[in-house]
């Protein structure tokens, strides 16, 4: 496997190609914050909040870390003023959805950012889909699915398999980075639920 | 039908379709484009059908259905050769008269032709019309000479010489250095060079590789792809045969949504007679280069218009994006290196490789080259699908081929790329329209969209209209795009509500730069284009709207009253009558007031007040004078 050298938040540092730049910051002890990002499931890039900015040939755009692979001669900053703004705005929008939850308010508290100017439905999910993505890639259940797209968009049990699944399993409940599942759920078992049971609980 | 086994096989078939075509037999033609559609094109069809059987002509004419012509204004289109005699508006009822008259005896029917609106000047070739007259229809100008479900029409055109040129006359790599030197760029918004695209996809390592059509033409507005499709469906298939060769690709997929029928069905032909005659599947014209397409139909979504996002819906996943690199041409569909182009790429390539690269880049400006399809609508007299040379004026555009505004009124803006372009204000109507020229000022080509405002179009309103536009069509999965378009779209709303806040300026100005700099993609990366534009050239109607609660075009209904002038009312009583909730009160003889509680500003007694009185206007920004009941009618001298 070929080396890579590459330059991140000053420093002159080499890694493995197929690497991402998350892997690579966190090898070398650079802390950047994520939400959707957990080492079971394959990186998506939804939630953004591991923003960085990378300089390749003179000109500089912001990716995200967790699915952008290292490059040859590639400069990173993983805390400039245009990520922190990045950041800053990013957790403004989830503590309108999220409020009150541990790991929004300790970024709130990290960057600084000490409420919202926005307002939206809190309902606790970030959309972050690692319930999903974790159901669907480890325990290859599928028992949840996004529903809507846009700004309708939101996480769903598909009755027929969580009635049936979940209960059993649970082990989404850990995983969501709000809290969201257990708090809903109150801890009351999937197992056993008929579909209409099922809905009713999810109010609908 | 035989099989082409070589390209002299083809030049025979091309003399055979023509040895049997008589140049002076007269056809009717008639636009079957989705736009003549709508106006019942087909009914027309019918009759002429009918008609020329009741007279006993079926042998003496030819009837043929034909693609769009591109001025859908004044659909349904027949034009009748070998004179080119144009004739708008068709209806079945004017089809005996056409027939008998024109057909017949040459004769020109005066109601059905093109009347200057400026000159009064009566135009019966539709060449000369300065719709088309100030166009310069490349690309999109054969789809008036052919039946679209005639492959046959199209080789008779030189249809698929190209191919035959590229197979054996050019190894790929010259095929690839002949579209570089050409200067094409990419029409699905972008403008990527479309050679170096090929070759990336070329050199990349692999076995299998694809070519994919993209004809997920989403902005609001545009059909220049759909009409292109479903218009001249072989130019595209040729394009992407030629591409495929140059690539290393034995496969294609096309890419068209589900919403498009006709461009299905056209393009669903054309793949079944291209294979009937061995221009699409194994040993193409005895080359021994196979290539097979196949068709997907989209289900709707204006974000799968994306590469990596229209890879995964083929792929029958959600259709998401997903960050490059890598890049579809070294990863793409299935893993595989594929290259995506859109429909009118496609249809420039068989006019490259027929006419070299030099006689290509001749045309348009230093770095955009060629023409480019515009879909030309909103407040402009002539609406319709336009080709023009790239670095033609905004000022050409909008008066020469557009006609200029509507009803007589004041040119405010355009706007161009689709939901997340941008509008350019007046000042800049003589500005070329290249890719780099629409940038420079905060727009930017897209796919072709390009909509026309006038004095009553309030930008926050336009601004808000594709902010929303956006927010339902972003996939959702990336926070910035999908939470950051929601708030923006929020402040939009309460200011065109007239609760807009100090700071909402700068607090969209916040959000548009964390949204382009942040979101995954190019929907979120462009979206606050339409924000960031009006800003730029409008701010004054943004702090009007927040600071005076006015809205400067009078367009937004919570800020806008109507008010009868009294001074004015001839107390006719039919704005009184027609008032949905019964808000305006007066009497004969007594000057008519609205009661500014009971009214919902439906503006119906504005549009029924007798132009010659002129009595109603909207306000906004200011207050509305009392009503002074019992009023009097002002008699004034009227019409004398």
């Amino acid at each position: 496997m070929k080396t890579i050298t590459l330059e991140m938040d000053g420093k002159k540092i080499k890694a493995k190609e197929g690497m991402t730049l998350l892997e690579a910051a966190r090898k070398l002890g650079i802390e950047i914050p994520t939400l959707c990002y957990h080492e079971q499931v394959v990186p998506y890039g939804g939630c953004r909040i591991c923003s960085v900015e990378i300089i390749r040939d003179g000109r500089s755009r912001v990716v995200a870390a967790c699915v952008s692979p290292v490059e040859e001669g590639l400069i990173v900053k993983t805390d400039s003023p245009r990520v922190i703004k990045i950041r800053r705005m990013l957790i403004e929008f989830m503590l309108a959805v999220a409020p009150r939850t541990k790991v929004i308010e300790d970024l709130a508290a990290q960057y600084g950012v000490e409420g919202t100017r926005f307002e939206a439905e809190a309902n606790l999910c970030i959309l972050c889909g690692l319930c999903m993505r974790y159901c669907a890639e480890v325990k290859k259940a599928n028992a949840i699915g996004f529903a809507g797209r846009g700004i309708s968009r939101q996480i769903v049990f598909l009755p027929e398999i969580a009635a049936k699944t979940c209960m059993s399993c649970r082990e989404c409940f850990p995983i969501c980075p709000t809290a969201k599942i257990p708090r809903e759920t109150d801890g009351v078992c999937f197992l056993d639920l008929t579909v209409d049971d099922f809905l009713s609980r999810q109010g609908k | 039908m035989a099989r082409i086994k070589s390209p002299s096989d083809l030049v025979k078939l091309r003399r055979k379709i023509l040895g049997k075509r008589d140049p002076n037999k007269p056809c009717i033609t008639i636009c079957s484009g989705t736009g003549c559609q709508a106006y019942a094109s087909e009914k027309v069809v019918a009759a002429f059908v009918d008609e020329i059987k009741r007279q006993g002509l079926e042998k003496e004419v030819d009837i043929r259905r034909t693609g769009c012509h591109g001025f859908c204004e004044k659909g349904p289109l027949t034009v009748i050769y070998p004179e080119e005699i144009c004739y708008l508006q068709v209806e079945p009822k004017d089809v005996p008269e056409i027939v008998s008259q024109t057909v017949v005896e040459n004769k020109i029917i005066d109601r059905l032709i093109y009347t200057d609106p400026l000159t009064n000047e009566r135009i019966i070739h539709e060449s000369e019309i300065p719709f088309y007259k100030n166009q310069s229809r490349l690309i999109f100008g054969n789809n008036r000479r052919i039946d679209p479900r005639s492959i046959e029409d199209y080789i008779a055109l030189g249809g698929y010489s190209a191919v035959a040129k590229a197979l054996f006359e050019m190894t790929p790599e010259q095929i690839i250095e002949t579209v570089k030197r050409s200067g094409l760029r990419g029409r699905g918004g972008a403008g990527f060079p479309t050679g170096l695209k090929w070759e990336f996809c070329r050199n990349a390592p692999g076995d299998s590789k694809y070519v994919i059509i993209n004809c997920d033409e989403g902005d609001p507005g545009a059909y220049m792809d759909r009409s292109l499709f479903e218009g001249n469906p072989h130019s595209v298939l040729e394009g992407a045969l030629i591409g495929a060769y140059a690539i290393g690709a034995r496969e294609g997929y096309i890419y068209v949504r589900q919403e498009y029928p006709i461009a299905v069905e056209n393009v669903a032909i054309a793949i079944e007679q291209a294979k009937n005659y061995g221009l699409l599947g194994a040993d193409i014209l005895g080359s021994g280069f196979d290539f097979d397409i196949y068709m997907h139909r989209g289900g709707g979504a204006f974000v799968s218009g994306e590469e990596t996002a229209l890879i995964a819906a083929l792929e029958g996943r959600v259709g998401e994006p997903r960050q490059r690199p890598p890049y579809p041409a070294t990863s793409g569909l299935w893993d595989k290196p594929t290259n995506i182009n859109n429909v009118e790429t496609w249809a420039n390539v068989p006019f490259i490789i027929n006419n070299g690269a030099e006689w290509y880049s001749a045309l348009g400006t230093e770095k955009s080259k060629g023409t480019k399809i515009f879909s030309l609508v909103g407040k402009v007299n002539n609406t319709g699908l336009i080709e023009v040379p790239m670095g033609i004026t905004l000022r050409e555009i909008v008066y020469n081929i557009g006609g200029g505004i509507r009803g007589g009124k004041k040119f405010k803006a355009v706007q161009t790329g689709g939901p997340s372009g941008g509008c350019i204000p007046e000042s800049l109507i003589d500005l070329p329209i290249d890719f780099e020229k629409l940038t420079e000022v905060g727009s930017m080509m897209g796919s072709g969209g390009m909509i026309v405002m006038d004095e009553d179009t309030c930008m926050v309103d336009v601004a808000r209209y594709f902010l929303s536009f956006l927010s339902e069509e972003s996939c959702g999965k990336c926070t910035p795009c999908r939470e950051g378009l929601k708030h923006m779209l929020a402040v939009l709303n309460r200011i065109i509500e007239g609760n807009g806040r100090e700071g909402d300026i700068e607090l969209l100005e916040e959000l548009s730069e964390v949204i382009a700099d942040a979101s995954l993609c190019a929907l979120g990366g462009t979206a606050p284009n339409p924000v960031l534009t009006t800003l730029k050239y409008f701010r004054d109607e943004y702090e009007a709207h927040i600071k005076e609660r006015r809205c400067p075009a009078k367009s937004c209904k919570p800020l806008v009253t109507y008010y009868i002038q009294p001074d004015k009312c001839q107390a006719c009583l039919i704005c009184l009558r027609n008032c949905p909730v019964d808000a305006i009160y007066g009497d004969k003889g007594l000057v008519h007031w609205i009661d500014q509680e009971k009214c919902i500003k439906c503006g119906i007694c504005l549009d029924v007040c007798p132009p010659r009185f002129n009595a109603v206007v909207k306000l906004s920004g200011e207050p509305v004078p009392a009503p002074v009941p019992e009023k009097k009618v002002m008699r004034k001298k009227v019409g004398r």
